[in-house]
C-alpha cells in the first residue's frame, strides 16, 4: 500500500484511539498511540493475513499482543483491516462487548489469537506458534509486539532462551522501546540496561528501528526483518517510539499510559488528527 | 496402604464404567506399577493415534516417562529446560495451528508455579493444552513439602473450563492419557511417583466425567480418587468383612463432576466419606459436599491433608501420619455412620 494511505490510516486509528478511550473513560492510550505506525505497516502492508478469520492461520503470518494494555490500537486496527464492524469499536470495554479491556479469545473476537494482559506471556506464546508452524511445513512468520517495561518480567527471559535454543527463526518479536511505564520512566522504575545488548547474548538477530513512528522507517525495518528471518536466529525489532505519539499533551511522558481524556482534551487531540477515513 | 498380601488376579477385572453387582472381595491387584508410567505409555499411544500430539517437558522426560515418547517422536518432544512458566505459554501457543500440547513436569511446577500462565494463556485463551501432573501429593515421599503440592486440585477446578482429573492406577492413567488427547479443551491430568497397586482393567474405556462404581452396597459411600482409591478398596474390604456393606466410588473427574452418581449413592447410604490426597480445602470432598449441600444434605466425613504442609517420609510414612491409610477411612466410615 502507498505510504499517504498507510499513513491516513494511522491518522484515523489515531483519532479511533482517544475516542474510545474517552467514551468509556478509561484505557491506555499512551502506548497505542506510540505503536500506531507498527501496528498499520504490519496489518496493512507487510502481514500475509486474511480477515475472515480462522484460529490455526495455517498458511498466514500471524500477530500476538503480548502488552494488552495497548488494546485500543490492536482493535482499531483489526476493525479497519476487515476482522469486525468499524461500529463496533464503540462497544470498548462496556458491558457485553467483544471489545475487553484487555484482548481475550473468550468473546471470540475475530484477529484475537490469544488472551493478553498479565504481562510477559506473549513472547512464550508467539515462540510456540512459530515452532508449530514449522512442524507443519507452514513458512510464514509469527509476529509479536511486546513494552519495554514489560520485559521486566521474567517469563520474556525463558521465551528469549527458548527461541535461540531451538532455532525459532520465524519469529519476529518488536519491543515498543518509549522507556516509560505507569510509574514513570523505566529507568526509575527498573534499569533494563542494554535490552539489545541482553538479546544479543542471548542469541537473537537484533534490528534497531530508530524512528517507530516514522511509517517508511517502520516498513524499511520490517522488510529487513522478514529478510533477516529463517537463518538460524529469531529477530528483534528494537522500535524506539514515542508513548502518546500524535497528541502533542500526551507525548513522550507516562502521565497518558492508563488515563483517559476529558472532553476539552479530547476536542484538543481530535483537533490535531483529522478525520481521514470516517469516524466509527 | 500397601499390604503384603495381595493376591494376583485370577478372578474378574474391573471395567469400567459400571458393571452391576460387582463386590468388593473380587477387586484385586494385577501387579505394582506407578502410575507415571501408565502415562508414558499413555502418551505414546495417544500419539501413535494423532500427528498432533506433542509433548513438552521442563528438565523431566525421564521422571515423567517419556523415554519412548522421545523415540518414537523425536520431532515432536519440545525440550523446555527448567522454565516452566515458558512452557505453559509454548504449549498455548502451539495450539495455534492445531497441536495438541502436553505439557509435563511434577504436579506443583505444573500448577501453583505457572498458575497465572495457566490462567490467562490456557484456560481463559481456552486452548487445547493438557497439563500432565506427576508426583503428585504426599506420596511423592522423600522429597519433601517443597515438592508434595496437596492444593492443585483446588487451583485447578476453580479455573472455568478446566476438565481436572485424577486416575486411580497404572492403567486408568493409561486409559484417562488416551482419553484426554480426544477431549478438546484444557485438561489438568494428576498422577503419581510411587509404585501402587494396579487393579483396573488393563483396556478399559476411560469416559471423562463418569464416575467408577467399584462397588454397590448400602450402609455407606465412599467416594476416593487417585492412590487413595486402592487404599479405599483394602478399607472397604475389611469394613465388608465386619458387615457393612460399602459402596465405593472412584471419582477419577473431579470436574465435571459426576453429581448424578454422588447423589444415586448418597440417596441409598444417607451418608459419605470421601477420600484424596490433597488439602480438605478445595479438594475432591469440598466438591462432594457442595454437591450435598445443594441438594441432599448429607452427613459427610473427609480423610484429605488438614491444612498442613507435608515432610519428608516414605509415602506409606507419610500417608499414616497425615491421616491418609486405610484405617483413618475405616474410622471416618465407623464415625460418619453413627452420624446418619
Amino acid at each position: 500500500m502507498e505510504l499517504n494511505k498507510l499513513k491516513d490510516i494511522a491518522t484515523q486509528v489515531r483519532r479511533d484511539i482517544v475516542r474510545m478511550v474517552h467514551a468509556v473513560q478509561s484505557g491506555h492510550p499512551g502506548g497505542s498511540l506510540g505503536c500506531t505506525e507498527y501496528m498499520v505497516a504490519l496489518y496493512f502492508h507487510i502481514m500475509k493475513h486474511n480477515p475472515a478469520f480462522n484460529m490455526d492461520a495455517k498458511g498466514e503470518d500471524i500477530f500476538f499482543l503480548s502488552n494488552g494494555h495497548i488494546s485500543p490500537v490492536f482493535y482499531s486496527v483489526l476493525a479497519r483491516a476487515g476482522y469486525f464492524p468499524i461500529s463496533e469499536l464503540s462497544t470498548f470495554r462496556k458491558l457485553n462487548s467483544r471489545l475487553q479491556g484487555h484482548p481475550t479469545t473468550h468473546e471470540h473476537l475475530p484477529g484475537v489469537r490469544i488472551a493478553s494482559g498479565s504481562l510477559g506471556q506473549g513472547m512464550s506464546v508467539a515462540a510456540g506458534a512459530a515452532m508449530a508452524k514449522k512442524l507443519n511445513g507452514d513458512d510464514r512468520i509469527v509476529y509479536s509486539l511486546h513494552g519495554d517495561g514489560e520485559m521486566q518480567e521474567g517469563q520474556n527471559w525463558e521465551a528469549i532462551m527458548f527461541a535461540a535454543h531451538h532455532k525459532i527463526d520465524n519469529l519476529i518479536a518488536t519491543i515498543d522501546y518509549n522507556g516509560q511505564q505507569i510509574d514513570g520512566p523505566t529507568d526509575k522504575v527498573m534499569s533494563l540496561g542494554s535490552l539489545q545488548a541482553k538479546f544479543e547474548a542471548f542469541g537473537w538477530h537484533v534490528i534497531e528501528l530508530k524512528e517507530g513512528n516514522d511509517m517508511q522507517q517502520v516498513i524499511t525495518t520490517l522488510e529487513t526483518a522478514k529478510a533477516a528471518s529463517g537463518k538460524g536466529k529469531p529477530v528483534c525489532i528494537m522500535m524506539h517510539t514515542a508513548m502518546g505519539k500524535g497528541v502533542d499533551f500526551m507525548e513522550g511522558t507516562h502521565e497518558w499510559h492508563g488515563i483517559a481524556p476529558n472532553d476539552a482534551q479530547l476536542e484538543n487531540a481530535l483537533g490535531q488528527l483529522p478525520v481521514t477515513l470516517g469516524d466509527y | 496402604m500397601l499390604t503384603a498380601n495381595w493376591k494376583l488376579p485370577t478372578e474378574k477385572l474391573i471395567f469400567a464404567p459400571i458393571l452391576a453387582d460387582i463386590m468388593i472381595q473380587d477387586i484385586n491387584i494385577l501387579n505394582e506399577k506407578d502410575t507415571r508410567s501408565g502415562f508414558g505409555e499413555g502418551i505414546v499411544e495417544a500419539a501413535r493415534r494423532n500427528p498432533n500430539v506433542v509433548a513438552l517437558t521442563a528438565d523431566l522426560a525421564g521422571s515423567l516417562k517419556l523415554n519412548q515418547f522421545m523415540k518414537e517422536f523425536p520431532e515432536r518432544y519440545v525440550q523446555c529446560g527448567i522454565a516452566e512458566a515458558n512452557m505453559m505459554g509454548v504449549a498455548a501457543g502451539m495450539t495455534v495451528g492445531g497441536k495438541i500440547p502436553f505439557t509435563t513436569t511434577f504436579a506443583n511446577f505444573s500448577t501453583s508455579r505457572v498458575y497465572d500462565q495457566i490462567r490467562q494463556s490456557i484456560a481463559y485463551s481456552g486452548k487445547n493444552v493438557k497439563v500432565c501432573a506427576s508426583h503428585a501429593g504426599l506420596t511423592l515421599g522423600e522429597d519433601g513439602a517443597t515438592h508434595q503440592v496437596l492444593e492443585d486440585i483446588g487451583m485447578m477446578k476453580m479455573l472455568p473450563g478446566m476438565t481436572v482429573i485424577v486416575p486411580c492406577d497404572f492403567n486408568q492413567t493409561k486409559a484417562a492419557t488416551i482419553a484426554v488427547a480426544e477431549h478438546e479443551g484444557p485438561v489438568y491430568l494428576r498422577f503419581g511417583r510411587p509404585k501402587w497397586a494396579n487393579f483396573t482393567a488393563p483396556e478399559q474405556e476411560f469416559v471423562i466425567g463418569k464416575a467408577q462404581v467399584l462397588a454397590e452396597g448400602t450402609d455407606v459411600t465412599i467416594i476416593a480418587c487417585g492412590h487413595l482409591v486402592w487404599t479405599a478398596v483394602e478399607a472397604a474390604k475389611e469394613l465388608t468383612a465386619k458387615g457393612i456393606s460399602v459402596e465405593l466410588i472412584n471419582m477419577h473427574t473431579i470436574k465435571p463432576l459426576d453429581e448424578a452418581a454422588i447423589l444415586k449413592s448418597v440417596q441409598k447410604t444417607k451418608c459419605v466419606v470421601t477420600a484424596e490426597e490433597h488439602q480438605a480445602n478445595g479438594g475432591l470432598g469440598d466438591s462432594v459436599a457442595q454437591v450435598l449441600a445443594r441438594n441432599y444434605p448429607a452427613p459427610q466425613e473427609y480423610v484429605a491433608v488438614n491444612d498442613t504442609f507435608g515432610e519428608s517420609g516414605t509415602p506409606t510414612d507419610l500417608l499414616e501420619k497425615y491421616g491418609l491409610g486405610k484405617d483413618n477411612i475405616i474410622a471416618a466410615v465407623e464415625k460418619v455412620m453413627k452420624r446418619k
